[in-house]
C-alpha cells in the first residue's frame, strides 16, 4: 500500500515553517498507484516535461481566483466542458489520468481524488463552483472501488466543500438512478423515488448530493439528471448505439431518450449560473422506439428472447467479452424517460442538438475506431 | 414526411399521410399493392430488401395492408383517412411519446371496424355528447377480454366527427409481457398510472377509464350487468385536471364469453386476477359469441371541487357517476329485444 517514493516528498519535515500536512494515503481506498499505476512514473514525468504547474508531487498549488473545479476533466464531457468553459471562467481540472491537449490556461492537476491532496486545492477558498463529473461508471470495476471512488471521494469533497464555503455544487447524476421498471410513468419527474438497482453506488451518489442540497442551504446544489448521453463520448449508451447490430430483446421496443453530449455541456454551463439550484432532468430532443433509434445509428438490432439474452450476457460477461451485464437487459424492456420541463423553465435549458447529430457523432467515434 | 427513396415516391405519386416511418409507405410494402399494383404476395420484394425490410415484416406488412382494404370495403369507411384526421402531440422527432404508432394502428383499426360493424354490429348512441378537448370517458367493464374498450374505441374512431383517438389505461403487468409490452403502446395504450393519465389529460387528448377494474370484467353470469365497486381515482383524476366525465354504458358484452364460475385456486396459482370458467371453450368456441353491441353516451358531468377533498366528498361524485351508468344500462336493457338483435 504506502509508496516510498511518493511518500518521500509528502516527508512534513521537508517543507519546514509549514503546518504538517497529512499526506499518508486513505486506509480504505488504493494509493495513486491505483488502477492504472501512475505513481512511480509522475514524478519522473514532471522533471522532464517543464510543465507550468508542477501537479504531482508537492502540495498542490491552491486554485487562483474565482476557479471552477471539474472533476473528472480527462472523460471527453469533462474536455469537452473544459473546453468550454475555460474562455470565461478559470478552470482547474482533476482526474487521475493525463490532460494530454489540455489549453494553456487550464490548470490540471493529476490526482486521485480519494487522496487528501484533494484539499491543497480548496485551500485558498478561491474556488467558486465544483462540476462533478469524475463519477466511475465501469461495471468491470470491483464493489469496492466504485464505492471508493464513487461514493468515499465524493463524500470527502463534500466535506471540503463544506469546510471552504464553495458556493456552488453541480452533480452529473443520471436518469438512470430511477431505474428502468414496468411500471414507471413514461416521464418521470425529479421528485420520483430512486429505484436503479444495480446501480447502488450512484444512486447513493445521488442521495448524497441531495443531503447536501438539504444540510447546506448556503451551497447552491445543482443535481442533473441527464436521460442517455450520446455522442463522441463512450459511455455504455453511445457504445451500445456504435454497435453494427446491437442486441434487442425480442418483443421489447421501448421509448428511448437520447441527448448529445453537447447539451449536457451547456445544461451544466446554464447550472453554473447564479441563484440555480435542485434537481434537474435533462432530456434531449424527443424520445423514440429502440428500434427506430438503432436503424438510424446505422445498426441492424439482433433480437434475443430474454432468457436467452440472460444466460448468454452472464456468460459473455463472465469471459469478458461483454461490457454490459444482464441486469442492464432492463434498460432493453422497459422505460425510463424524464420529464424535462423544469430544466426548461427554471434553467432554460433546450437541447440544440438534434437526435441525429447525436448519433452521427456517435457513429463517427465507431468508424475511427474501426 | 419525406420518402427515402424518390424514386419510389414518384412511382406511387399519393400524397403519403403524416406517418412517422422513414419509407414511403404505400408503395413500399409489396410492390405497390395499395395502388391495385402487383396481387403477387412477393412482387416488389428485391426492392422492400434493399431498403432494409425484413421479410418477415414485409409479409406482415403485405397481409395487414389486406386486412385494411377488407375492412375498407366491407365497412364503406376510409381507415387511412380516419387515422390521418386524428391529432396527436407529436414530440421533436415525430413520434408519440408515449408511443402510438399510427402505422400499426390501421392494422388494428381495420380488424376492430370489421368487429365493430360486422361482428358485433353495435350501435351507438349520443356519441355527440362526447366534448371536445380533454375528456374521460368512464364506462363499465364487462365479458372477460376487453372488448368493450375496443367497441368504445372503434365508435369514437369511426363514429365521431372529426375522429377522436381515445387512450385507454392497460394494467401495468402487461409491460411485462414480450410482444404486448411493444404492442399496446404502439396503438395508444398506455400503462396506468396516475401521472400519465395526468400528462395525457393536460395534452387535452382523451381516456377511456373503467373503475370498476378486473373486479367488473371478470363477473359470473349472475351478476350481469350489476355494477361492482368503483374506485375513485377517476375523479380526483378529472378534478385536478378540469376534465368532463362521460358516462358510457355497454350492452352486450356480458354474454360475449358467458363465465359460470371464478376457478380462484388455479387464479391463484397463475397470478391471475381471476380464472373464468366458459363452458364454450370447452366446446371449442374460442371466438365471442356474436352479440349485439350497443353503447350509450351520456351527458357529460363537469365536477368542481378539491381533488384532496375527503373519500367520502368522492365518493359521493363516484356514486353519482356509477348511478347514472347503472340506470342507462338498466334503460338500454329493456330497450333491446334480444341478445344477438
Amino acid at each position: 500500500m504506502h509508496n516510498p517514493e511518493t511518500s518521500n516528498l509528502h516527508k512534513p519535515s521537508a517543507r519546514p515553517g509549514r503546518e504538517p500536512v497529512q499526506e499518508r494515503p486513505s486506509a480504505r481506498g488504493p494509493v495513486a498507484r491505483g488502477v492504472f499505476g501512475h505513481a512511480n512514473e509522475l514524478p519522473q514525468q514532471v522533471e522532464q516535461a517543464p510543465q507550468p504547474k508542477p501537479t504531482t508531487g508537492t502540495r498542490l498549488k491552491p486554485a487562483p481566483e474565482g476557479s471552477v473545479l471539474v472533476t473528472g476533466v480527462c472523460g471527453r464531457l469533462g474536455k469537452l466542458l473544459a473546453r468550454e468553459l475555460h474562455r470565461t471562467d478559470q478552470v482547474v481540472g482533476v482526474d487521475r489520468r493525463p490532460f494530454a491537449d489540455r489549453p494553456k490556461d487550464i490548470v490540471h492537476h493529476q490526482v486521485d481524488m480519494r487522496r487528501k491532496k484533494m484539499k491543497d486545492i480548496f485551500r485558498g477558498r478561491n474556488i467558486r463552483a465544483v462540476v462533478h463529473l469524475g463519477v466511475l461508471h465501469d461495471r468491470r470495476r470491483s464493489e469496492s472501488d466504485r464505492h471508493t471512488w464513487n461514493i468515499v471521494a465524493f463524500q470527502k469533497l463534500l466535506d471540503y466543500m463544506s469546510q471552504y464555503q464553495v458556493p456552488k455544487l453541480i452533480v452529473l447524476s443520471g436518469a438512470n438512478v430511477y431505474g428502468p421498471q414496468a411500471n414507471n410513468p413514461q416521464f418521470l419527474t425529479e421528485d420520483a423515488p430512486l429505484l436503479g438497482a444495480g446501480m447502488r453506488d450512484l444512486v447513493e451518489l445521488d442521495m448524497l448530493a441531495q443531503s447536501f442540497f438539504w444540510k447546506h442551504p448556503d451551497t447552491e446544489t445543482v443535481v442533473l439528471r441527464p436521460c442517455h448521453i450520446v455522442g463522441r463520448v463512450r459511455n455504455a449508451a453511445s457504445n451500445y448505439l456504435r454497435l453494427e447490430r446491437p442486441v434487442m430483446v425480442m418483443g421489447f421496443d421501448p421509448m428511448m431518450q437520447v441527448v448529445h453530449e453537447k447539451d449536457v455541456v451547456r445544461a451544466i454551463q446554464l447550472a453554473l449560473r447564479p441563484g440555480v439550484r435542485g434537481i434537474f432532468n435533462i432530456r434531449g430532443p424527443g424520445e423514440m422506439p429502440l428500434s427506430h433509434l438503432i436503424r438510424r445509428a446505422g445498426g441492424r438490432p439482433r433480437l434475443v428472447p430474454t432468457p436467452l439474452a440472460k444466460v448468454a450476457l452472464d456468460q459473455l460477461w463472465k469471459l469478458h467479452l461483454s461490457s454490459f451485464p444482464s441486469q442492464e437487459l432492463d434498460h432493453l424492456r422497459y422505460v425510463c424517460m424524464v420529464d424535462d420541463s423544469r430544466a426548461r423553465t427554471e434553467l432554460g435549458y433546450e437541447p440544440a442538438h438534434s437526435i441525429d447529430r447525436a448519433l452521427k457523432d456517435a457513429r463517427r467515434l465507431r468508424y475511427q475506431i474501426s | 414526411m419525406t420518402c427515402l427513396v424518390r424514386s419510389v415516391k414518384s412511382r406511387c405519386g399519393k400524397s403519403v399521410a403524416p406517418f412517422s416511418i422513414d419509407v414511403c409507405r404505400i408503395c413500399l410494402h409489396d410492390g405497390s399493392m395499395g395502388q391495385g399494383g402487383s396481387i403477387v404476395p412477393f412482387a416488389g420484394w428485391r426492392r422492400t430488401r434493399l431498403l432494409g425490410e425484413s421479410p418477415l415484416r414485409q409479409v406482415l406488412r403485405s397481409l395487414g395492408d389486406r386486412v385494411v382494404r377488407i375492412a375498407e370495403d366491407v365497412v364503406g369507411q376510409d381507415i387511412d383517412a380516419r387515422i390521418a384526421g386524428i391529432k396527436t402531440h407529436l414530440n421533436e422527432v415525430g413520434h408519440d411519446p408515449f408511443g402510438f404508432d399510427p402505422e400499426t394502428s390501421r392494422y388494428a383499426l381495420a380488424i376492430a371496424a370489421l368487429l365493430h360493424r360486422r361482428y358485433f354490429r353495435t350501435e351507438v348512441f349520443g356519441i355527440n355528447r362526447v366534448p371536445q378537448g380533454r375528456v374521460l370517458i368512464v364506462a363499465n367493464h364487462s365479458g372477460q377480454l376487453p372488448l368493450d374498450a375496443v367497441m368504445i374505441g372503434s365508435a369514437m374512431m369511426l363514429d365521431a366527427d372529426p375522429p377522436r383517438f381515445p387512450r385507454s389505461m392497460v394494467e401495468t403487468w402487461t409491460a411485462e409481457l414480450p410482444f404486448i409490452s411493444t404492442l399496446y403502446p404502439k396503438l395508444g395504450q398506455v400503462v396506468g398510472s396516475p401521472e400519465n393519465a395526468r400528462r395525457l389529460l393536460r395534452q387535452e387528448e382523451s381516456l377511456i377509464v373503467f373503475p370498476e377494474g378486473a373486479r367488473g370484467i371478470s363477473k359470473t353470469y349472475d351478476q350481469r350487468y350489476q355494477l361492482t365497486d368503483f374506485g375513485l381515482g377517476f375523479v380526483r383524476l378529472a378534478l385536478e385536471t378540469g376534465t368532463p366525465i362521460v358516462p358510457v354504458a355497454v350492452i352486450g358484452a356480458e354474454e360475449q364469453y358467458l363465465s359460470v364460475a371464478d376457478f380462484k385456486p388455479l387464479a391463484r396459482l397463475l397470478k391471475m386476477p381471476s380464472f373464468p370458467v366458459m363452458p364454450q371453450l370447452l366446446f371449442g368456441m374460442i371466438a365471442p359469441l356474436p352479440t349485439k353491441y350497443r353503447l350509450y353516451f351520456g351527458e357529460p358531468f363537469r365536477f368542481s371541487g378539491d381533488p384532496d377533498d375527503d373519500d367520502s366528498a368522492i365518493e359521493e361524485k363516484v356514486w353519482l357517476v356509477k348511478s347514472t351508468i347503472q340506470s342507462m344500462v338498466n334503460r338500454g336493457l329493456r330497450e333491446r329485444k334480444g341478445v344477438f338483435v
